[in-house]
C-alpha cells in the first residue's frame, strides 16, 4: 500500500522560538506540539473541540489545537503554556499572573484541564482595558468555554479575578505582549 | 506539632509543575513508543464468527496485531473478579481480548501497534470482524424483565442478591402508624476525568525487567496483577502512576484489559509500547455508575419517627462484574444515613445488561442511596404536614449515642458503627447557612418575577478511609532533606502537600524540605489505592506515624550526643535543642549522619557529622540489635473500621414556569471531616464534588437506545457543566474529629456529590408540587411532568394553592 500520507515542511514561531518541523499534513496542531516538537504541556481532552484543555494562541488568538492542522500554522506564532512565564534577568522565571493567580487560589487540582484555562484566560485579560475593574460577566466569558471535572470552577473564576487584579494594579505591563522566550524549548 | 502547618491552608506544592506545563502525565512519557489502538466492538451483544486481519496488514508502519487467538496462559482466561462476596452468586469478566462473544459496545476486541497512532488506527479500520447479533438488555427494568439473557447461562440477569436486615421488617410495618410505598429511579452518568485512561511499558531485556506507567488509581494493585498475568516475577516488574489528569473512581478498576495488553505487547516486541485512551473509548469503553430501580416502603408514627424501612433496589452492573458488588453493598449500608433506623431490611439485586461496565464513582453507591433515604423524609413530611427539616431533625442519631451501631456490614467486611458525629447541629447549621425559615418570603419574591422557586435539602453520613492498610516511609538525608513515600496514588488531591504539611508538622522541620512520591511501586510496594476518600485517613496517619518513628531516633541520638534525656529535646526549623538550653543543638540532618555507622566524608555534611561522632563501645557492636543504619522509619496505619464523616446540604430552585428551566440559585454544604489539614483543598474537594452533584442531579446521563448504542459518546452531547452551569457554594465547617486515627481526620474526597440529587430533587419538589421520582431531571422532562394529568401532585401543593403551573 503506499503511504496515504505526504508530509510538508513547516516553520513556526512557538513561544518566540522559530521552530521547523516536517510533519503529515493530517498532523493535529495538538499532536506537533506535543509529539513533534515536545511541549507535553499542552493536552488533549477529548480531540473533538469541546473541553478546551489544548487551547494554545495562533498569532495571539485562542485556538483549539485538535481542530486545526499543524499545516495550518505555518508561518504563524504559536504560544503554549510553556510560554506564558518569562524569564528574569537572573535566570529564574517570572509566572505569567494568571499562573500566580491560579496558585494562590487554589483554581487547579489535578492539573489536567489548566494549561488550556491558563492560555485562553491570559490572552483574554491581555486583551481588556486593564485600567478598569473586571467585572462578572468578563470572569464569566473568560472561563466559560473550557472543561474542568476538579474544580467546580468557583476559585478558577477567583483565580480571574485575583489575576486581572494583579494586571490593573501593575499598570501597562503585558507579560505575552513583551515576552521574551523562556528558554529554548527543544524536543525532550 | 512543633510547627504549626497542620490545619494551615498551606499553598500546593504540584501546582509550580503544573501551570508551567511540567506536569508528567501518561501521554508526555515515551516520545519513542509504538503506539496500541484497539478495534472494539461496535454492537452490544454479539457472537463474533470471524476476525480477518489480512487488509490492514500492508498498512505502512504496522507492527503486529492481537486477538484472543494470540493470548496465552493467564492471558486467556478472564480478567480476575477483584472483590469476590458470597452474594455475588454468578459473577462474570471478560477477555482481555474478546473470545467469541461481545457484551457491550466498546469491548476490545483486536489490539494494533504501529509506529504512530494515526497508523495505528489506519490498521485498525481495516481490520474485519463478522458478528452475529445477539438480543440486547439495557437498563435495570429490561434487566428485570428477563425476557433476554445477557450471559446464556445466567437467564434471570441476575448477579448478586445483596441482603441485610436488622430485624423482622414485615412486623415492624404491620405495626406502623403509616406506611408508604413508592418507586424511584437514578439514572447513569460516569467519572470522566478530563484525561482518559493510558498505558505505558517499556521492557528491558539485559536483567528482563518491566517498566510501566498507567494513568491508575491503584499502582500496587497493577503491578501485582500484571506479575500474575504475564507470568513475571513480582520483582521484576515495577508500576509507576505518573501525573494523572482526574479519576473519580474510573481507574480504580484493575487490571483494566489495556494495563495487560500494552505490557505483553512491549515485551513480544521488545520496544516500549503507549497506549492512551482517547474520548470515544473512555465513553464506551470505560466504566460508569449510578442506574438503580428503588422500591421502598416506610413505616412511621404521627410525628414522622420511623419505625421500619424496606428498600428493594435494583442495580445496573452493566456487562460484567470485575469490581464486585461493592456499589450495590455501599447502597444498602449508606442509605440509612445519620438517622435511626429501628428495623431495616435491604435487598439490592446487582443485574446484568448489555452496556460498559459499572463500577465506583465518586459517591459509589452513596448518592443513590442518599437519594432513596432522604426522599423518603421528604414523603414523610409531605405526608404529614410537617416541615421537611423537622421530621430529620426527629429521626436523628443523638450526639450522645456515638459509637452508633447500625447492625449492618459495610463494604470493608466490618460493621457500620458511626465512630463520632453531630447531625442536629448539622441541620441547624445548614437551616441557618441557607435561610430555611425565610424561604416562604424568598418564593413570594420570585413568584412577584413570575418564577417558581423551592427549596430541598439532604443529608449524609459517609463512611471513609476503609482499611485494610496503607503505608509510609519517611527518611532524613544527610541534605536535610526529608524523603516520604506511601503507595497510594494521587489524582489531583493535592497530596503532595498535605502529605509533607503532616510530616513538617510531626517532625518540626520545614515543609520546603520535604519530598513526597506517591503512587511508584519502586518508593513504596505496600497499598491498597485512592479511593472511599481513605488518602489523608490511610496515608496521612501512616505517614504521621512513619515520621514520629523517625523523631524518636533521632531524639535517641540526639540525647546520646547532646548529653540530655530525650524528654528535655525538641525538634524545630529542622534543629534538635534542649529545651531552655540555647545553644545545645544538633541538625537533623548531622543526626541522619551519625545514624549511619558508615560515613565516608563525600560531602560537607559527613564532615561536619564528625565532631558529634563519638566512639562506640569495643564490646559493643557498630548497628545495635534491634537498630539500622540511617535516620528512616516505615510505618503503617491499618484502622480496626471505617471512620464516618457527615454532611448536609441544601439547594435552593429557581424555576421558568416558560421553559422549566431550573436554575440552581443558591447552594448550601455544612461538612464535617473531622480534624483538616488543608482547609483550602478541603473546600476544593466540597467545590468539584458539589459541580458532579449538580451535574448527576440536572444534566449528565448516560444515553444508550434499545440497541445499547450509547447515543451521547461526546463532549458535545454528554452535558458535563461548564462554568455557567455550576452555582455559587456557600460553605459551613463543623469539626467531630475521628477517634479512629491518630491525626482524628475523616475522609473528604467524595463527600460533596453525594447529596446533590436528593435535594435538587426536593427542591424542584418543593417549587412545582409535583412528585419528583426520578433523576436526573431536564427542562422537557419537567415539562412532560407538569403536563401530564397523572403526575402525583404532592399534598404541600395542596396546602399551597398559589403554587404550581
Amino acid at each position: 500500500m503506499t503511504p496515504i500520507d505526504t508530509e510538508r515542511s513547516i516553520t513556526v514561531t512557538v513561544n518566540g522560538v522559530p521552530r521547523g518541523a516536517r510533519v503529515p499534513v493530517r498532523r493535529l496542531l495538538s499532536d506537533a506540539l506535543r509529539h513533534d516538537l515536545g511541549l507535553t504541556g499542552t493536552h488533549v481532552g477529548c480531540e473533538h473541540g469541546v473541553c478546551g484543555a489544548c487551547t494554545v494562541l495562533v498569532d495571539g488568538t485562542p485556538v483549539r489545537s485538535c481542530l486545526v492542522l499543524a499545516v495550518q500554522v505555518d508561518g504563524a506564532a504559536v504560544t503554549t503554556v510553556e510560554g506564558l512565564a518569562r524569564a528574569d534577568d537572573d535566570g529564574g522565571q517570572v509566572l505569567h499572573p494568571v499562573q500566580e493567580a491560579f496558585r494562590e487560589c487554589h483554581a487547579l487540582q489535578c492539573g489536567f484541564c489548566t494549561p488550556g484555562f491558563l492560555v485562553t484566560i491570559a490572552a483574554g485579560l491581555e486583551a481588556r482595558n486593564l485600567s478598569t475593574e473586571i467585572t462578572e460577566e468578563e470572569v464569566d466569558e473568560l472561563v466559560g468555554g473550557n472543561l474542568c471535572r476538579c474544580t467546580g470552577y468557583a476559585n478558577i473564576k477567583k483565580a480571574v479575578r485575583h489575576a486581572a487584579d494583579t494586571m490593573r494594579r501593575n499598570g501597562a505591563e503585558l507579560p505575552l505582549g513583551n515576552s521574551a522566550p523562556l528558554h529554548e524549548q527543544g524536543p525532550r | 506539632m512543633t510547627t504549626k502547618l497542620f490545619g494551615e491552608p498551606v499553598r500546593r506544592r504540584e501546582d509550580a509543575r503544573l501551570v508551567t506545563g511540567r506536569g508528567r502525565y501518561l501521554d508526555d512519557i515515551g516520545a519513542q513508543a509504538l503506539a496500541a489502538a484497539f478495534v472494539r466492538s461496535p454492537y452490544a451483544h454479539a457472537r463474533i464468527t470471524d476476525v480477518d486481519v489480512e487488509p490492514a496488514l500492508d498498512v505502512e508502519g504496522l507492527v503486529a496485531i492481537y486477538t484472543y487467538e494470540d493470548l496465552t496462559g493467564p492471558m486467556a482466561e478472564p480478567l480476575p473478579v477483584l472483590i469476590p462476596h458470597p452474594q455475588l452468586h454468578a459473577p462474570r469478566t471478560g477477555y482481555p481480548l474478546a473470545n467469541g462473544e461481545v457484551n457491550h459496545v466498546g469491548e476490545p476486541v483486536v489490539m494494533v501497534v504501529a509506529t504512530d497512532r494515526y497508523l495505528a488506527e489506519d490498521a485498525a479500520e481495516r481490520i474485519v470482524v463478522t458478528y452475529e447479533e445477539l438480543p440486547v438488555v439495557v437498563g435495570v427494568d429490561a434487566a428485570r424483565a428477563a425476557e433476554h439473557a445477557v450471559h446464556a447461562e445466567i437467564p434471570d440477569n441476575v448477579a448478586a442478591r445483596h441482603h441485610q436486615e436488622t430485624g423482622d421488617v414485615e412486623e415492624a410495618l404491620a405495626g406502623a402508624a403509616r406506611t408508604l410505598s413508592f418507586t424511584q429511579y437514578v439514572e447513569r452518568s460516569a467519572c470522566m476525568p478530563l484525561e482518559g485512561k493510558g498505558v505505558h511499558a517499556r521492557w528491558d531485556p539485559a536483567d528482563s525487567s518491566l517498566r510501566v506507567y498507567s494513568s491508575t488509581q491503584a499502582s500496587t494493585s497493577v503491578r501485582a496483577a500484571i506479575a500474575a498475568k504475564l507470568e513475571l516475577s513480582l520483582e521484576r516488574v515495577e508500576v509507576i502512576a505518573p501525573d494523572v489528569g482526574g479519576g473519580f473512581g474510573v481507574k480504580i478498576v484493575h487490571p483494566w484489559p489495556e494495563e495487560l495488553l500494552v505490557p505483553m505487547a512491549a515485551i513480544a516486541l521488545g520496544h516500549e509500547v503507549k497506549w492512551t485512551e482517547d474520548r470515544r473509548e473512555h465513553f464506551i469503553g470505560s466504566a460508569h455508575e449510578r442506574q438503580q430501580r428503588q422500591e421502598i416502603t416506610v413505616g412511621f408514627d404521627d410525628d414522622g419517627r420511623i419505625a421500619a424501612l424496606d428498600v428493594h433496589a435494583w442495580h445496573d452492573n452493566g456487562a460484567y462484574t470485575p469490581y464486585g458488588i461493592i456499589v450495590p453493598i455501599v447502597t444498602a449500608t449508606q442509605l440509612v444515613g445519620p438517622y435511626v433506623i429501628p428495623v431495616y431490611r435491604v435487598v439490592v439485586e446487582s443485574v446484568y445488561t448489555n452496556t460498559v461496565i459499572v463500577t465506583p464513582y465518586r459517591g459509589a453507591g452513596r448518592p443513590q442511596g442518599c437519594f432513596a433515604m432522604e426522599r423518603t423524609m421528604d414523603r414523610i413530611a409531605d405526608a404529614l404536614g410537617l416541615d421537611r427539616a423537622e421530621v430529620r431533625r426527629r429521626n436523628l442519631i443523638r450526639p450522645d449515642q456515638f459509637p452508633y451501631d447500625h447492625h449492618l456490614t459495610f463494604q470493608d467486611g466490618r460493621p457500620v458503627v458511626y465512630d463520632s458525629g453531630d447531625y442536629p447541629g448539622l441541620l441547624s447549621r445548614l437551616t441557618s447557612l441557607v435561610g430555611w425559615e425565610a424561604m416562604e418570603d424568598r418564593r413570594a419574591e420570585a413568584a412577584s418575577r413570575g418564577k417558581l422557586l423551592g427549596a430541598g435539602m439532604a443529608m449524609y453520613v459517609e463512611g471513609t478511609g476503609p482499611g485494610p492498610y496503607e503505608g509510609g516511609h519517611v527518611q532524613v538525608l544527610g541534605s536535610g532533606k526529608v524523603l516520604v513515600s506511601t503507595g497510594l496514588t494521587s489524582q489531583g488531591q493535592g497530596h503532595e502537600t498535605v502529605f509533607a504539611q503532616i510530616v513538617a508538622s510531626e517532625l518540626g522541620v520545614p515543609m520546603e524540605d520535604v519530598e513526597v512520591t506517591t503512587g511508584d511501586t519502586r518508593r513504596f510496594p505496600y497499598a491498597v489505592g485512592t479511593f472511599a476518600s481513605r488518602a489523608a485517613v490511610m496515608s496521612g496517619n501512616a505517614i504521621a506515624l512513619a515520621a514520629r518513628g523517625v523523631r524518636e531516633k533521632a531524639l535517641r541520638i540526639a540525647a546520646e550526643v547532646l548529653e540530655a534525656s530525650p524528654d528535655d529535646l525538641e525538634i524545630a526549623d529542622g534543629v534538635v535543642g534542649v529545651r531552655g538550653t540555647p545553644g545545645a543543638s544538633i541538625p537533623l540532618r548531622t543526626i541522619a549522619v551519625l545514624s549511619n555507622p558508615l560515613r565516608y566524608a563525600f560531602d560537607e555534611a559527613a564532615k561536619q557529622a564528625t565532631q558529634f561522632a563519638r566512639p562506640g563501645a569495643d564490646d559493643q557492636p557498630p548497628v545495635a540489635v534491634g537498630d539500622a543504619p540511617g535516620l528512616e522509619h516505615r510505618d503503617y496505619f491499618s484502622p480496626i473500621r471505617s471512620t464516618f464523616a457527615s454532611g448536609a446540604h441544601a439547594a435552593v430552585v429557581e424555576i421558568d414556569p416558560a421553559t422549566w428551566e431550573i436554575d440552581v440559585v443558591t447552594y448550601a454544604v455544612v461538612h464535617d471531616c473531622g480534624n483538616v489539614v488543608n482547609p483550602m483543598i478541603v473546600e476544593g474537594q466540597v467545590h468539584g464534588g458539589v459541580a458532579q452533584g449538580v451535574a448527576g442531579a440536572l444534566y449528565e446521563r448516560m444515553a444508550y437506545d434499545a440497541d445499547g448504542q450509547l447515543q451521547n459518546a461526546s463532549f458535545m452531547d454528554f452535558l458535563m457543566p461548564f462554568a455557567s452551569e455550576v452555582p455559587d457554594i456557600d460553605i459551613d465547617h463543623q469539626s467531630t474529629p475521628s477517634p479512629l486515627n491518630p491525626l482524628g481526620i475523616k475522609g473528604a474526597g467524595e463527600a460533596g456529590v453525594i447529596p446533590g440529587s436528593a435535594a435538587i430533587a426536593s427542591a424542584i419538589e418543593d417549587a412545582t408540587g409535583r412528585r419528583i421520582s426520578a433523576m436526573p431531571i431536564s427542562p422537557t422532562e419537567l415539562y412532560d411532568v407538569m403536563r401530564s394529568p397523572s403526575a402525583e401532585r404532592t399534598a404541600a401543593a395542596g396546602r399551597r394553592t398559589e403554587v404550581g403551573g
